[in-house]
């Protein structure tokens, strides 16, 4: 398995051998247990769904909690499929020992809602200009487009809106360390969402 | 949270570095790499400024090089500090020293603690 479910913890700093600098992100990662194999003779396509972290049985729904007693596990708090890789069977764990040193990793995750805002902070545009007789554009995004041809905005044009709160993954981040016996991974760089966010990990080979 | 993230880097805190304050005059031992081979640098000036707690301290060295202020800020913890000595314990009332960076030659004393 080269995927694993984790939470965000925040970021700090460490030093590699040469003294350098390093900024990282904690993260607590699996471990995860395989909840359901898919096959494409059972379900049409291939997938392995891991389950991570803890749910009160209260929270849990009977048909989900039908769905953990057939694999015979705890209810967890997340489920997620990830593509397969090797066999696996119900009821594997799956660690964070399965990244080292050095790899590579996307990390995807939910990045913090900004709630409606303007051009300037949801595209990087560059606003008005402050002096120069300008007058009430200080934040203004120009035009959008020309008159009565074709009189009407172009589908795609960027404006003001809901910004934040999607799905976004980082690829490429250097693990920086691994501390297998509190299930922590040390990625180098910033990761989407805030911190108790939920995040995925998927090696990148 | 922050709990968490101090406990998780716990293991890269310096314990073999002298306690030191602002205000105090200490030289600092800073590995320099040059090409392939490494030596060790002296930075002696006053410490005008810490901030920081766990691993992200930090503290701020000024000194008068060549009648030019010179500050540098290292990271308490940095492998690349090999060592610190307290040349001359100095006695401030402010945490901070920024208004040293105003006052030049006799002005910018600093009384010594005893």
């Amino acid at each position: 398995m080269k995927s694993l479910i984790g939470i965000k913890r925040g970021m700090t700093r460490i030093f590699d051998e040469s003294g350098r600098d390093i900024p990282v992100t904690v993260i607590e990662a699996g471990p995860c247990t395989v909840c359901q194999v898919k096959t494409p003779e059972t379900d049409g396509y291939s997938a392995v769904q891991l389950a991570f972290g803890e749910r009160k049985l209260k929270h849990t729904t009977k048909p989900l909690q039908g769905h953990f007693d057939k694999a015979g596990m705890p209810p967890a708090k997340v489920l997620r499929e990830f593509p397969p890789d090797g066999e696996h069977e119900v009821g594997d764990v799956i660690t964070v020992e399965i990244f080292k040193v050095g790899d590579k990793v996307n990390v995807a995750g939910t990045t913090k809602g900004k709630g409606f805002t303007g051009r300037m902070k949801r595209w990087g545009f560059h606003g008005g200009r402050a002096s120069h007789g300008k007058k009430d554009q200080l934040r203004a995004g120009g035009s959008i487009g020309a008159s009565s041809d074709p009189s009407r905005v172009i589908p795609g044009m960027k404006g003001a809106g809901r910004s934040g709160n999607a799905r976004r993954t980082i690829p490429n981040l250097t693990v920086a360390r691994i501390n297998p016996e509190q299930n922590q991974i040390f990625v180098r760089g910033a990761v989407p969402g805030p911190r108790n966010g939920t995040v995925y990990l998927t090696k990148n080979s | 949270m922050t709990k968490l993230l101090d406990e998780a880097t716990k293991g890269d805190l310096r314990t073999d570095l002298p306690s030191f304050r602002p205000g105090d005059r200490i030289a600092v031992d800073v590995k320099v790499v040059e090409g392939t081979r490494s030596r060790v640098q002296t930075f002696e000036g006053n410490v005008i400024a810490m901030s920081g707690a766990g691993i992200n301290r930090t503290f701020t060295v000024r000194k008068i090089s060549e009648g030019i202020g010179v500050e540098r800020i290292f990271p308490l913890h940095s492998p690349n500090i090999s060592a610190i000595r307290v040349v001359r314990p100095g006695k401030v009332r402010r945490a901070k020293l920024y208004y040293l960076r105003e006052l030049r030659g006799k002005a910018a004393r600093i009384k010594e603690r005893r």
